[in-house]
């Protein structure tokens, strides 16, 4: 810190004094008596250096194209061989563990007839209903919540009680006040992922830092300008985000409440075979749910790209 | 100093409560800063430095005193006091030309003069050819270059840097120093600035103001007397070196006594 090469001037000098006396001061007792006490010290054991780790196995190392590649794969091939190898040796009886040649025999006809796709319309249009609303009203409540610590007072103790009764639960409930027909499937669709895509929006819009906030105060913006221009923005790949993850919920539960109380869509034709011992069919139906999944994950992850560009 | 400051800080103090602990923050604060001024205040870590700022900026409230920009009390946050945070402090969803309009956007001002005065503030801070850049394709010192066009658009009274080279390196400092220099006398802006950077404040203030630390206190306010044209190479002559050296001492004592009564 001390300028050096340049001539001080008298009142300068008298500085640099102070300025010396108080770094020795603040500098404790001489190093020379502190090097005396570990005398007696033994040097600190060294470790021989670690075996070098395979390249694939290096915490957080890049892996090659190749070996990325490979493995992605993999994980598909063995799952697959593994299916063929069973049903193929008849370890386990077709009846209990259907041979993929089966399996995609039984989706054809499936798909042949068009019930596959009645049954996956509607499957979907119930997500698009029973989640879309829990979207409606979450998002909004959600971001209350993050924004205003009214919101979060109001919205926030209660909530976080009723988040975790299961969903499931809510089934004959839901059949008792909104009958067999769709309401009750949208209704539990909706209890089941409302609360938590609130408290999942509530933690993006938390999340804008506080000092964007205050800035923009600054340059001018109005409560609303701030909400509009900034918390909003900000938000809204996390929203996408949140609203990705509580899909994959919104489609389990569509299926079990299917299961339990329906006469169409996916989960009521997996109990319809089940009760004809056609674990082809359930196989083949649990294979479109899954690429089913896939499918919006990646639309909605392509979406998040295009919005939250910015963010990457 | 004459009568009519723009700024006026009259005998602010602020209090914190902290771990049930009352502490007091700053205490019987009191700056005049005229129009067109350009004032560093000073001060070691918990002098309470930033927390005046805040205040100035309306972003807190002081439990005493008040402060007036233009004889207006400051009531809270405004586009006449514009701020630079020391950093992340831009829109990263905007280009740089789109953080910079930012305030702009919100006054009825026409598209066409808004890009007129964007352009402007984008060449005064050289940041023409980055216009269509995102905050995130920006080194540390483009994005405060950004943060300073941005405030400057609103054409505040008062323009507010808290410690705003404090995350660059010492080069981009310099460089950063010499621009808002430049900044300073192209726009004729009044800058309020805190910084622990006792060479910055030397060689950016025509004042500097050093804080007492805990509770912060006005420990002296020294004219910087130095040419108004000022370049790097003014940091190696005797005039600047030695005051340099006078306030470093001031901030350093300030620095023991508050390590003693804390530790």
């Amino acid at each position: 810190m001390k300028p050096a090469g340049v001539k001080p001037g008298p009142g300068e000098e008298q500085a640099a004094g102070r300025f010396l006396e108080a770094e020795r001061a603040s500098r404790g007792p001489g190093s020379a008596s502190a090097r005396q006490d570990r005398k007696d010290w033994t040097a600190l054991p060294r470790r021989g250096a670690a075996k070098p780790p395979s390249s694939l196995l290096s915490i957080r190392k890049p892996i090659s194209r190749k070996a990325q590649l490979t493995l992605t794969v993999l994980s598909f091939v063995i799952p697959l061989l593994a299916w063929v190898v069973l049903s193929a040796t008849q370890v386990v009886s077709p009846t209990f563990l259907p041979g993929p040649v089966a399996t995609l025999q039984a989706g054809w006809e499936m798909a042949q007839s068009g019930q596959l796709f009645t049954d996956l319309w509607d499957t979907l249009r119930r997500i698009v209903y029973g989640f879309g609303l829990a979207v409606l009203v979450s998002v909004p409540v959600g971001i209350a919540m993050g924004t205003f610590m009214a919101g979060r007072a109001l919205f926030e103790p209660f909530l976080s009680m009723v988040r975790y009764l299961p969903a499931s639960a809510f089934i004959p409930l839901m059949m008792i006040w909104l009958g067999i027909d769709e309401e009750s499937k949208i209704g539990v669709l909706f209890l089941g992922t409302v609360f938590f895509n609130t408290f999942m929006t509530a933690d993006v819009v938390r999340s804008v830092p506080a000092q964007l906030i205050n800035v923009s105060y600054t340059l001018g913006a109005r409560r609303d300008e701030v909400l509009r221009k900034v918390i909003m923005p900000h938000s809204l790949p996390g929203i996408i985000d949140a609203i990705r993850v509580n899909i994959a919920a919104a489609w389990n539960l569509v299926v079990v409440a299917e299961v339990v109380v329906s006469t169409t869509g996916l989960g009521r034709r997996i109990m319809q075979s089940q009760r004809f011992l056609e674990t082809d069919q359930i196989f083949a139906i649990l294979i479109v749910i899954g690429i089913c999944g896939v499918v919006i994950d990646m639309l909605l992850r392509l979406l998040r790209n295009r919005i939250g560009r910015w963010a990457t | 100093m004459t009568g009519t400051a723009l700024l006026d800080i009259q005998d602010v103090g602020k209090r914190f409560q902290a771990r049930g602990r009352d502490v007091l923050a700053l205490d019987g604060i009191s700056l005049r800063v005229a129009r067109g001024d350009f004032l560093c205040v000073c001060g070691a870590s918990g002098s309470g430095k930033s927390t005046l700022l805040s205040l100035v900026a309306g972003l807190d409230t002081p439990t005493a005193g008040r402060i007036t920009v233009d004889g207006v009390p400051v009531t809270g946050p405004g586009p006449d006091r514009g701020l630079v945070p020391q950093a992340d402090s831009l829109y990263p969803w905007r280009t740089v030309e789109r953080n910079v309009a930012f305030g702009l956007e919100l006054l009825p001002v026409g598209p066409a003069e808004r890009a007129r005065r964007v352009d402007w503030y984008l060449a005064e801070t050289g940041l023409s050819e980055l216009r269509n850049s995102l905050p995130r394709q920006l080194s540390g010192g483009q994005q405060q270059r950004v943060a300073i066009a941005r405030a400057l658009a609103c054409e505040p009274e008062v323009l507010l840097l808290d410690e705003p080279f404090g995350a660059l390196d010492v080069q981009t400092k310099e460089d950063m120093q010499v621009l808002i220099r430049q900044v300073w006398q192209d726009t004729g802006t009044t800058v309020l600035m805190v910084t622990h950077d006792v060479e910055e404040a030397v060689f950016l203030g025509q004042r500097v103001v050093v804080l007492e630390s805990g509770p912060g206190r006005v420990a002296a306010d020294i004219a910087v007397d130095l040419p108004a044209e000022r370049d790097l190479a003014i940091k190696r002559t005797p005039g600047f070196l030695s005051l340099r050296a006078r306030i470093e001492d001031l901030v350093r004592a300030q620095h023991h006594t508050a390590g003693q009564a804390t530790g």
